[in-house]
């Protein structure tokens, strides 16, 4: 339905005045971010070390001759971001929902649960790489593999799927106990309850820590490089010690950077919008979230 | 303790006991439900009203006595609680929608999983049942997106759509604007019509008046007067039912009432 209504001659004049501060911000703001830019600029490469850093750190040629290695290194990092994110976010969930479960039947499976969270929670990756990497083949076992890719991706498998495990517990508790007794009101079971009604609430409300951990994983995925895989860092290591130049650090840190900033974005936007959300809710008087 | 209550009855409650902790919260309630009736609970805030509702859907365990559903005692620790609740429809306080279904998700969720209703026939059926609550064009809208007397309308329809024997209801206007009450309580009024049995809590006294076959007075979780609505809500004998009256219909402070004052 559409109303003709033309703005008076107040309102137009407040639209104006608004224009015109927002040019003005706007110019204030471009001017002040060049001046401090080329200060910035001006001030580092004028400095007496300058032409070494520049040849020591940014030196195009070392960059172009690491980027093959690096990239096929970036691959490695990638593989294990998507794998082991996809299997620490399925175990995790797994172990949230081992926590929920009631009566004396499930009292190991709760206590096993909360011993592995707890467990893995507290210790350093670097220290489950080395026990998982070293030790498994250690124990000469037949049908354990012994791919240090492979062992290095489930030693942080099971350092994340802790760290997502406690993630979705608080989203799992964050829904109101008044859901619960609506779904089992209708008839619904435990677990029909938990898949229908508290987890899609639950989720929901954990995405943006669930991405946090995705990013950390993401600069995690480079500690495999301690069991001799050659991931991105690796990669940059070998090329650095053959001309003693960190060019190729600065290279695999921006194709890090590269990865891990949209994720950033994407992140706080979806923190911004479930933060906006919960606000809305809350001033409907009443509604049940 | 009697074994069996009245076999005609739909809901027969012997002697319930509940305690909360050490605190005794329901002491030896008894009443039955028949066919088509509404029974009413009425009472101040902490009598137990809410409590006595948990505990005939089995969302709490009671501590003594029995509760039989159609003669089938459900207070029988072997009996699967899951199958007893979709037998019982509950309707809340605070509605309790799921935020994070559509308007017709909600209604046809315990259907098709606890019914197994196909689905497109558990479809229909919401709508129809949606259709007579003015809500067929909001289906697809989230319930937030609805007004209080819409969201408790919805929640009752959701409540209805397994078809209950059953249907029990908690303070369900309490949480909305006085001008929103009259369309919740008109479609209750409805459903006693078509004969749906009923539990209630309410402090609508002008409704109890109207729908109730029996009301019963809740003290300190005990039974304090029974009875005809004219008579115990008009013509009440106990002491503390009159009081809890003239509590309900004496809005502000209480020193403040009017008429003569009660005595202390
Ligand atoms: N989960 C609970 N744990 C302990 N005490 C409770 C709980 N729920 C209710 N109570 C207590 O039981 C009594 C009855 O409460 P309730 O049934 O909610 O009363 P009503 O619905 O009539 O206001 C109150 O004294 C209340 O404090
Ligand atoms: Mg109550």
């Amino acid at each position: 339905m559409t109303t003709a209504w033309e703005p008076s001659e107040r309102e137009r004049a407040r639209r104006r005045l608004r224009r015109r501060a927002r040019l003005r911000a706007g110019v204030i703001a471009a001017v002040s971010t060049v001046a401090v830019a080329v200060a910035v600029g001006v001030g580092i490469t004028h400095t007496s070390g300058w032409p070494r850093v520049r040849q020591r750190f940014f030196s195009w040629s070392e960059i172009a001759a690491a980027w093959p290695a690096a990239r096929t290194g970036m691959v490695v990092n990638l593989e294990l971001f998507v794998v082991c994110g996809a299997a620490a976010g399925a175990l995790g969930l797994l172990v949230a929902l081992a926590r929920t479960l009631t009566g004396p039947v499930f009292l190991p499976v709760r206590l096993l649960a909360a011993a592995y969270t707890d467990l893995f929670r507290g210790l350093p990756v670097i220290l489950v790489l080395y026990l998982v990497g070293f030790g498994v083949p250690a124990l000469r076992l037949r049908g354990l593999p012994t791919d240090p890719l492979v062992l290095g991706g489930a030693a942080l498998v099971l350092t994340y799927a802790a760290y997502v495990a406690e993630v979705f517990r608080a989203g799992i508790e964050s829904v109101h106990p008044s859901q619960v007794a609506a779904a089992r009101s209708l008839g619904l079971t435990h677990a029909q309850t938990m898949r229908r009604v508290v987890l899609p609430q639950a989720v929901r409300r954990v995405t943006p820590p669930l991405l946090n951990d995705a990013i950390s994983l993401q600069k995690d995925s480079s500690l495999v490089s301690v069991l001799g895989v050659v991931d991105a860092v690796r990669a940059a290591q070998i090329a650095t010690s053959a001309h003693f130049n960190y060019s190729p650090y600065v290279l695999a840190g921006l194709m890090f950077l590269a990865i891990t900033v949209p994720l950033t974005r994407v992140t706080d936007h979806l923190a911004a919008r479930s933060a906006r959300r919960r606000g809305a809710a809350g001033i409907t008087a009443g509604s049940v979230r | 303790m009697t074994t069996a209550g009245d076999a005609a009855a739909v809901l027969s409650v012997r002697g319930l006991v509940k305690f909360y902790g050490d605190a005794l919260v329901l002491r030896d309630v008894t009443f039955d439900v028949g066919p088509g009736q509404a029974v009413v609970l009425v009472g101040g805030s902490g009598s137990g009203k809410s409590t006595l509702l948990r505990c005939l859907n089995l969302l709490e365990p009671v501590d003594d006595g029995e509760i039989l559903l159609a003669g089938e005692e459900i207070t029988d620790p072997r009996v699967n609680a899951d199958r007893i609740r979709r037998r019982i429809g509950v309707v809340f306080q605070a509605y309790n929608l799921f935020p994070h279904l559509t308007v017709l998700q909600n209604v046809t969720l315990a259907p098709v999983l606890v019914h197994r209703v196909p689905r497109a026939a558990a479809r229909d059926r919401a709508r129809e049942l949606l259709t007579r609550i003015g809500l067929a064009d909001k289906v697809d809208v989230y319930p937030d997106r609805l007004s209080g007397g819409q969201q408790q309308r919805l929640a009752i329809v959701r409540a209805l759509a397994t078809g209950p024997s059953l249907l029990l209801l908690d303070e369900i206007t309490s949480a909305l604007d006085p001008e929103l009450v009259g369309e919740v309580l008109d479609l209750v009024g409805e459903l006693k019509r078509d004969g749906l049995p009923m539990v209630l809590a309410t402090h609508e006294m002008a409704f109890a008046r109207d729908i109730a076959d029996e009301v019963l007075v809740l003290d300190g979780g005990a039974i304090i007067e029974r009875g005809a609505p004219r008579r115990v809500l008009d013509d009440p004998r106990e002491e503390r039912t009159r009081r809890f009256l003239a509590r309900l219909r004496q809005p502000g402070p209480p020193q403040r009432a009017a008429g003569p004052p009660p005595r202390r």
